[in-house]
């Protein structure tokens, strides 16, 4: 894709759709600014890692064309179904939406009757309720109008106490440069987010009494905590509202702008990136496993298959036009996956721990050691769980991986494997070792690699840092290298995927 | 050509007369489909009723359904169209016997040959040449190979089918088309930039519920209400297969054949079966389910 400035490609969209655009009606100026900012809003999609191609541009002008300008669920979902051809991008697009369209839309008109001020009627309504405006209410009152509110789920008057909320507590300034998360926490706290969840199941305990078992409860509970999601995403979209304001919508975009799920770093994901990949991991295994028996499938054909020619060829008169060829059944391979469990690489080690399980139906066999300066076989946890979650929870509390002072000793880990396992290993074995190679200044050991990958059908390396910082500091990786059968930088879910899918099951 | 829908408002009320409830986005959708004669490729977990948007649509609309159900070694001769080998080697011979000096050139026997009657339509060329209203529905799209889907192409972009002996046949009305795809691998982006794309998710509380109560009609109200309630807990739970649609569905007729009125903590756990299809799922389920002070999802 040429690099276009989006500015010529409007001019460009605008002389295409000019009978249209050009008219000089209200509604063709409200035409004609949306194409400008939709060349915008195409533009940031882009810039956050999103393929839009010329074709899906196109499509979205068209498909805005049929839809009412009122109707915002029905433009975004036009804008969604065009230009977002990926499930995983969705998150990204909405983001996007909401900076470019949620204040811009006065610019062409009253799309969104959110916008408005709180309806005359209500407000009346509330100062007959509470003796005063909103901005009179003291703490308390905005509290127990929150709680009614979550309560009876009033989505409008939730919509309007997040905003008072926001106005109240979160205390933005313009100009100052923080992120939105940060007036998130502040106006959260000051809410006691926290300590809602308790006074609304409290609240329902009064109103209906107490819930009649543990089942209800639990419902309930759960009830409870969705409104409260929702209310947090109010406080968010109305934070943001008020930073695009502030900012520009240009400049908000550059701020809101996150990874792609696939392209989270390991070593430095949130806890709640962790969560979304962690549960992207069985849909991704599964996806995986059918798409590599497809492959394995069509990749060598066996030998000649002469019953089934024979049969086929009764169809042609009982010439064998059309030979058929036995499916080999490949050998699995045995896997071995040792994983350095200290600090800085621990959630990457997990990760891959969980990811590898996943697939373990690949293999013939899958054993796990983890270590920092000792080494720790782990599969049983594995084998007794039955829920990969679980066992990685106990990996984490009752795996004995200490020697001497908890820093990582990759020489002396090696060496004690090497020392127990190294009779194990068979020429079908691969071994995967997991780590940064940082190895605090202590002996390499890197012979006994070398003995392993003897042994071995295959032994590679994943480290989760960038290449760039392979041997900085206390990074001894190439001392390893040589007696590796391939070291990958394995940063991100898109670099294990290829790397479980290309490596380890197609050799 | 005619369009089939008025307003996006039409489209949902017209699939609500079908039994399918849509969300918004999916009315929408299915209204640019229409509009923009662009094919739908829809997406999401297996039992969320992609398939039965498509036979929704074929109901409303009075169209006839075409389905083309992929599966891994697809090919033309299935998908597209096949020569009748067989019949054009008995008008061979039949030829033969019939005029022992040769009567017909060769020529004549090729163009006869490689005539209609001789050519087995496939469900896309069947769906091009129909005269009625059609809703195509491409079913499973992700488990052909990836060069088999370049055979989709000409038909999705152009609506026509080029027949090396025939020429190109082009569609005399465009029907709505819908792909579905269970996402057990990445389509190609050509593939993907022909089609309108439509991710259809588990349904939010409202709707599930409604859904229950639309395709189970005898169940009450209240228990509509918790079946939806448990499911939506159920899916938040960390599972080898979140429970779809149809099992919520199949959960429901359950307990209506079992005559509960309530459900409670040990008709759940008894009937968790028809929810979960993974023991280690059904282990989970029960012991998060039996605790009521289970750990808050993270915020």
């Amino acid at each position: 894709m040429p690099d276009l400035r989006h500015e010529d490609v409007a001019a460009g969209f605008r002389k295409l759709f000019g009978d249209n655009a050009g008219s000089a009606t209200a509604a063709g100026h409200a035409r004609a600014g949306m194409l400008d900012v939709l060349q915008g809003f195409i533009h940031e999609l882009r810039a956050a890692g999103l393929p839009v191609s010329m074709t899906e541009n196109l499509d979205a002008m068209r498909a805005i064309e049929h839809i009412p300008m009122g109707d915002r669920a029905a433009f975004r979902a036009a804008l969604g179904a065009t230009l977002v051809k990926h499930h995983g991008h969705w998150p990204a697009f909405e983001t996007v939406f909401d900076v470019y369209f949620s204040l811009r839309s006065a610019q062409w008109g009253d799309i969104e009757g959110e916008a408005k001020l709180i309806d005359p009627d209500v407000l009346e309504q509330m100062q007959a309720a509470d003796g005063g405006a909103m901005g009179d209410m003291s703490r308390e009152e905005l509290a127990e109008l929150l709680l009614q509110a979550l309560m009876s789920m009033d989505a409008e008057q939730l919509r309007r106490l997040a905003a008072e909320a926001v106005t109240r507590y979160a205390g933005m300034e313009p100009g100052r440069p923080v992120g939105g998360t940060y007036y998130l926490y502040r106006t959260l706290r000051q809410l006691d987010f926290d300590g809602m969840l308790d006074r609304m199941l409290e609240r329902a305990q009064n109103e209906d009494g107490a819930p009649a078992n543990d089942l209800d409860e639990r419902l309930q509970r759960d009830e409870m905590q969705e409104r409260l999601q929702r209310l947090k995403r109010e406080v968010e979209e109305e934070i943001r509202r008020r930073l695009v304001g502030d900012r520009g919508v240009d400049a908000m975009a550059r701020t809101l702008r996150r990874p792609l799920p696939e392209d989270v770093d390991f070593m430095h994901a949130s806890r709640a990136e962790m969560a979304t990949l962690q549960r992207s991991i069985y849909p991704l295994t599964r996806a995986l496993q059918a798409r590599l028996a497809q492959r394995r499938k069509r990749r060598h054909r066996g030998s000649l298959d002469f019953r089934k020619t024979v049969r086929a060829s009764l169809s042609y008169g009982g010439v064998p036009v059309e030979p058929k060829f036995r499916h080999p059944h490949p050998s699995k391979p045995e896997i071995m996956v040792v994983a350095d469990i200290s600090g800085s690489v621990a959630s990457f080690a997990r990760f891959t721990l969980m990811f590898v399980y996943a697939m373990s139906s690949q293999f013939s066999k899958v054993r796990s050691w983890v270590f920092i300066d000792g080494v720790d076989e782990v599969t049983r946890f594995f084998d007794e769980a039955g829920d990969v979650q679980e066992a990685v929870y106990r990996v984490n509390t009752e795996a004995d991986v200490v020697w001497v002072d908890g820093h990582s000793d990759y020489g002396h880990a090696f060496e004690v494997f090497h020392d127990r396992h190294l009779n194990e290993i068979s020429p079908k074995t691969s071994i995967i070792i997991l780590g940064d190679a940082r190895n605090n200044y202590h002996a390499a050991q890197a012979w006994t690699l070398k003995e392993l990958n003897k042994r071995a059908r295959h032994l590679y390396w994943l480290n989760p840092e960038p290449r760039s910082y392979w041997d900085t500091g206390d990074s001894i990786l190439s001392e390893y290298t040589p007696h590796c059968d391939g070291v990958y930088e394995c940063r991100n879910l898109r670099q294990l995927e290829g790397f479980v899918s290309d490596v380890v099951v197609n050799r | 050509m005619a369009e089939r829908f008025e307003t996006v408002d039409d489209v949902s009320e017209r699939l609500r007369s079908a039994d399918y409830l849509p969300n918004a986005q999916i009315s929408s959708v299915v209204f640019l489909a229409d509009r923009l004669e662009k094919p739908v490729l829809v997406e999401g977990p297996a039992g969320v009723g992609k398939t039965e948007l498509a036979k929704a649509l074929a109901t409303t609309t009075g169209s006839r359904l075409i389905r083309l159900q992929c599966y891994e070694g697809l090919d033309e001769a299935k998908a597209l169209y096949e020569w009748n080998y067989k019949k054009q080697l008995l008008r061979i011979q039949s030829d033969r016997e019939h005029d022992g000096q040769g009567g017909a050139s060769w020529t004549e026997i090729e163009s006869d040959i490689f005539s209609e009657q001789f050519l087995l339509t496939r469900p896309l060329l069947e769906a091009i040449r129909a005269d009625e209203p059609i809703v195509l529905l491409i079913d499973e799209v992700d488990r052909v190979e990836i060069e088999t889907e370049a055979l989709l192409l000409e038909v999705l972009s152009d609506f026509q089918v080029s027949i090396p002996e025939l020429g190109t046949i082009i569609g005399k009305q465009r029907p709505l088309v819908f792909l579905t795809s269970n996402n057990t691998r990445e389509l190609s982006e050509a593939l993907k930039r022909r089609c309108l794309y439509l991710h259809v998710d588990y349904p939010d509380l409202d709707r599930e519920k409604e859904i229950v109560r639309v395709r189970v009609p005898e169940i009450d109200d209240a228990l509509a209400e918790q079946v939806a309630r448990v499911v939506r807990s159920v899916r938040q739970l960390e599972l080898k297969k979140a429970p779809s649609i149809s099992e919520t569905i199949d959960w429901a007729r359950t307990l209506l054949y079992l005559g509960v009125e309530t459900l409670d903590a040990q008709i759940v756990e008894e009937t968790l079966h028809v929810l979960l299809k993974y023991q280690s799922d059904i282990e989970k389920a029960r012991k998060e389910l039996a605790t009521a002070t289970a750990d808050a999802i993270s915020s």
